[in-house]
């Protein structure tokens, strides 16, 4: 019998740690060869770690949530296979897979003792046998007349009360029980005060987001404009750029809006930037990759649709079909998922009057895209109904001055009330 | 044109609304009921009252006309319909008097009128004594049904109506009912007891469609026995020129020629003709919709009784018009009834209390073959029957079909309303020899240890 490590393999190019988001085994348990062990996590993408052997789990090494480094041994197997320690590590295609971080989920292990702490941290307020609901939903509630004639006369609802004669009946015991418990028992569907906390880890894809925010809005001294654009016109157009497609994809509003983008940077180059404060250097990029924020089951995710400069709205529309169908599937590659230059988010008909996006570090401005909606609009005899949105657009304060941005905004409004604009040659 | 103000206005004086008003009246309402005829409503005037009379005069006829059995002969048995009338007219009279004192020892004032609603507090009222503008704080509509007329054989003449074959001087000697629910069943034995040859076309499979072929085994049987032909699955097409019935049955047509037709198809509910329409009230199809205090959609408008849809009965419109009276006085009453007793005065007559059976729930069966007072009163067809919960042993309904177990239905409402369980009922002692043992019988039954079977 030998026991050998499984070492946390490569997962990716340029990757030296991961994060561990998942056990799937205890120290005790046997295992097959190729079992799952472990998911980890990189910078978007999270991976399976499967066991090289089959026998049986003696060590297990860090906690969820532990960054651990590439090479790191995250368990270590009795098998009778041969081996050595310092058996190189597997190549990622072949020992890791991805999953679609959407199918993520804490084990349910770990849910169970979050909950069992937050119980230790309180306990119910009521006797164990009132905190539970009397009786099934939708079950008859059983008392006599009289019996129902009190409870209406005392406000009280006898879906809420015990029955403790035969059949669940509602005796007036009972009913002298629970006025006399006084206010609610705590798991009361109605209306009832409530105990305990429950803990939720923030790991995985969700500590990414936090610790990204984070840095953006730390180092980064937002400046946020925000404007109303009249989008009747842009909407005209776009309704006739979709007539006749038939079958084939139509257009949404966000490739105009990425068009609208492109052209806006032409005049604009300082809003496609990184900016490196630790090297205090302004990289301005000559190709428009545009990070499309977009939602997924497992939380915020930022596609990027390349060259976006040399894309007609036809192709970049799909394109923005394909990255966000890949990202809400979670099988997004790396490098469809880092190398923004300038981000567009947008919550669709969620997309509220304004916002204050964050900024995408190191990225220099964020679009922000509020929803689409009539409003009423004087044309200088009377008001008449307008296809509107706003924008709301943040930059980096610290190499973008105000002026600056408000210049910038107004060109895009400019450009997606005039949509023909967009088009023009710079 | 005279006016008044009071805080309750009650359209119809039929059972839901004379209750209602009783009730406001006794609570302190300042209260009007506005009648255009008598009151008591179909209830007591052509319906429950007038039939149940001409019931026990019928039975009390076939019993002198068939007691050879235990040892009774008597002359020719004969009746004098128009003294059977007399009789039936003066417990209605009776009955209506005792309703106007009960509203004036209630201080709630009965007006005689037709009433025309303005708006929902407003009402115009045509009394004998010329128009008369009500306005109130709460309106009750009450105005209750009518029987509903079939197209192809339209009301006249000889196609007449349960109220006027209730009030016949003269027994026809052949008589089609088209419609086999409880009041053209009732009727029908009644006449057939008293010798008329009667004819009844039903359109489903069986009498009384809406409770289970158990229970309506023993009606059909006993309707056979008096000589009732029964069309099933037939459907009333038109009439001949000779003015015979046309019957669609089995794909064929049958002619049934009879004196007068009976239409008892159902009853409508009465909605139109007086102004309700102008309110714009929800409707549940054809009935007012109501919630649980028998409100409508419109602030302090209710709605009772028939109006307000099935079961139309005068016991749930009388507790309806309780609901609405103590409701608009501040108590905290509410429709939450558990059950509404069904009685077919048959027979043998039929009770339904409750659920009954289905793939849910569980059912024993007790005959009254088995019962000691059945025997001795020479009726032992029929049985009780308990519908439970086979895991918590709740029941869930009672229903009985046998000769006086309507008098049942006052147990049977009080055990489902009481949510009583199985035991509770088998541990009750039941007077010995009475119908009644059978309710405890059935209920050891299914508790797994009947004692008399």
């Amino acid at each position: 019998m030998n026991v050998l490590p499984i070492k946390l393999p490569d997962v990716g190019e340029g990757v030296t740690e991961a994060e561990l988001v998942e056990w799937h085994v205890e120290v005790g348990q046997t295992v097959l060869e190729d079992d799952v062990i472990a998911a980890v996590m990189t910078d978007k993408a999270t991976v399976e770690i499967p066991s090289l052997y089959e026998g049986k789990v003696v060590e297990r090494n860090g906690e969820v949530g532990d960054l651990l480094a590439i090479g790191t041994a995250l368990v270590r197997i009795e098998t009778a296979a041969d081996g050595v320690e310092d058996k190189p590590d597997p190549k990622p295609e072949q020992a890791a897979k991805p999953i679609p971080a959407s199918t993520e989920k804490p084990s349910p292990s770990e849910t169970t003792g979050a909950r069992d702490r937050g119980a230790e941290l309180e306990p119910p307020a009521s006797p164990p046998g009132a905190a539970r609901p009397p009786r099934a939903e939708g079950a008859p509630v059983l008392a006599s007349p009289a019996v129902r004639a009190r409870a209406r006369q005392a406000g009280i609802d006898l879906r809420r009360v015990p029955g403790s004669g035969p059949a669940g009946r509602i005796k007036n015991d009972d009913l002298d029980a629970f006025i006399a418990q006084g206010p609610v028992p705590a798991s009361s569907p109605a209306r009832g005060k409530r105990q305990g906390v429950e803990e939720i880890k923030v790991v995985g894809m969700r500590r990414k987001i936090a610790e990204r925010m984070a840095l953006a809005n730390d180092r980064i001294p937002h400046i946020t404009v925000v404007e109303e654009a009249d989008v009747s016109a842009l909407e005209d157009l776009r309704a006739k750029m979709n007539e006749g497609r038939g079958d084939k994809p139509k257009l949404t509003v966000l490739p105009l809006i990425s068009a609208a983008l492109c052209r806006a940077l032409v005049d604009h180059p300082q809003m496609n930037a990184h900016y490196d404060d630790d090297a205090g250097i302004v990289h301005r990029h000559a190709p428009v990759h545009i990070g499309i924020a977009t939602m997924t089951d497992a939380g915020l995710t930022v596609p990027v649709l390349r060259h976006a400069e040399a894309l007609g709205p036809f192709s970049a529309a799909a394109e923005i079909a394909r990255l966000s169908q890949a990202a809400r599937d979670g099988a997004a590659k790396r490098d469809e998922l880092t190398g923004s230059t300038i981000t567009i988010t947008s919550l669709g008909p969620l997309g509220a009057i304004a916002t204050t996006p964050i900024i995408n570090h190191p990225e220099v401005a964020i679009l922000g895209v509020n929803k689409m909606e009539i409003r009423p609009h004087w044309d200088g005899n009377g008001f008449v109904p307008r296809k509107k949105m706003n924008l709301s657009a943040s930059f980096d304060h610290r190499v973008i001055d105000g002026w600056d941005a408000a210049v910038f905004v107004q060109k895009m409004k400019t450009l997606l009330e005039t949509p023909a604009l967009i088009f023009v040659e710079g | 044109m005279d006016t008044k103000h009071c805080q309750v206005l009650i359209i119809g004086a039929g059972p839901g609304g004379y209750v209602c008003g009783i009730r406001a009246g006794q609570l302190g309402l300042d209260t009007i009921v506005l009648e255009e005829s008598r009151p008591g409503g179909t209830c007591l005037n052509v319906g429950c009252i007038p039939s149940k009379a001409l019931i026990h005069a019928a039975d009390e006829f076939h019993r002198i006309a068939h007691g050879g059995r235990i040892g009774i002969t008597a002359g020719q048995a004969k009746i004098d319909l128009v003294k059977t009338q007399d009789w039936k007219d003066g417990i209605v009279s009776g009955l209506t008097k005792g309703v106007e004192g009960l509203l004036k020892r209630a201080q709630t004032q009965l007006i005689r009128g037709r009433a025309q609603i303005l708006d929902g507090k407003t009402v115009l009222a045509e009394t004998p004594d010329g128009p008369l503008r009500i306005t109130c704080d709460n309106l009750v509509v009450a105005t209750g049904s009518r029987p509903t007329e079939l197209p192809v054989v339209p009301f006249g003449k000889d196609v007449i109506s349960s109220t006027e074959v209730l009030s016949l001087a003269e027994l026809p000697n052949r008589l089609a009912i088209i419609g086999g629910g409880y009041i053209g069943l009732e009727i029908g034995t009644a006449l057939a007891k008293l010798g008329t040859d009667v004819t009844i076309i039903e359109a489903a499979g069986r009498v009384l469609p809406q409770y289970d072929a158990a229970l309506t085994k023993p009606v059909a049987a006993r309707l056979r026995e008096f000589g009732v032909t029964l069309h099933l699955g037939g459907k009333a097409k038109g009439r001949t020129k000779t003015g015979a019935l046309v019957v669609e049955a089995d794909g064929k047509d049958v002619t049934v020629t009879a004196d007068k037709i009976m239409v008892t198809v159902g009853r409508a509910p009465n909605t139109r003709g007086f102004g309700l329409e102008s309110l714009g009230l929800t409707m549940a199809g054809p009935h007012i919709s109501v919630d649980e205090f028998c409100a409508t959609s419109m602030r302090k408008v209710f709605a009772i009784g028939d109006v307000t849809g099935d079961p139309m009965l005068a016991h749930r419109a009388m507790a309806q018009g309780v609901v609405v009276a103590e409701h608009i006085a501040g108590q905290s009453s509410k429709w939450d009834k558990r059950a509404i007793p069904a009685v077919c005065f048959t027979d043998p007559e039929i009770v339904v209390v409750g659920d009954l059976p289905n793939e849910g729930n569980a059912s024993t069966v007790f005959p009254f073959a088995a019962n000691g007072r059945a025997m001795t009163m020479d009726r032992t067809d029929g049985f009780v029957r308990a519908v439970y919960d086979p895991r918590s042993e709740l029941v869930l309904g009672l229903q009985a079909v046998g000769a006086g177990v309507s008098e049942l239905a006052g147990e049977f409402g009080l055990a489902i309303e009481m949510c009583a369980t199985l035991r509770d009922i088998a541990d009750t002692i039941h007077a010995h020899p009475t119908l009644g043992e059978t309710v405890q019988e059935v209920a050891h039954m299914g508790l797994g240890h009947a004692l008399h079977i």
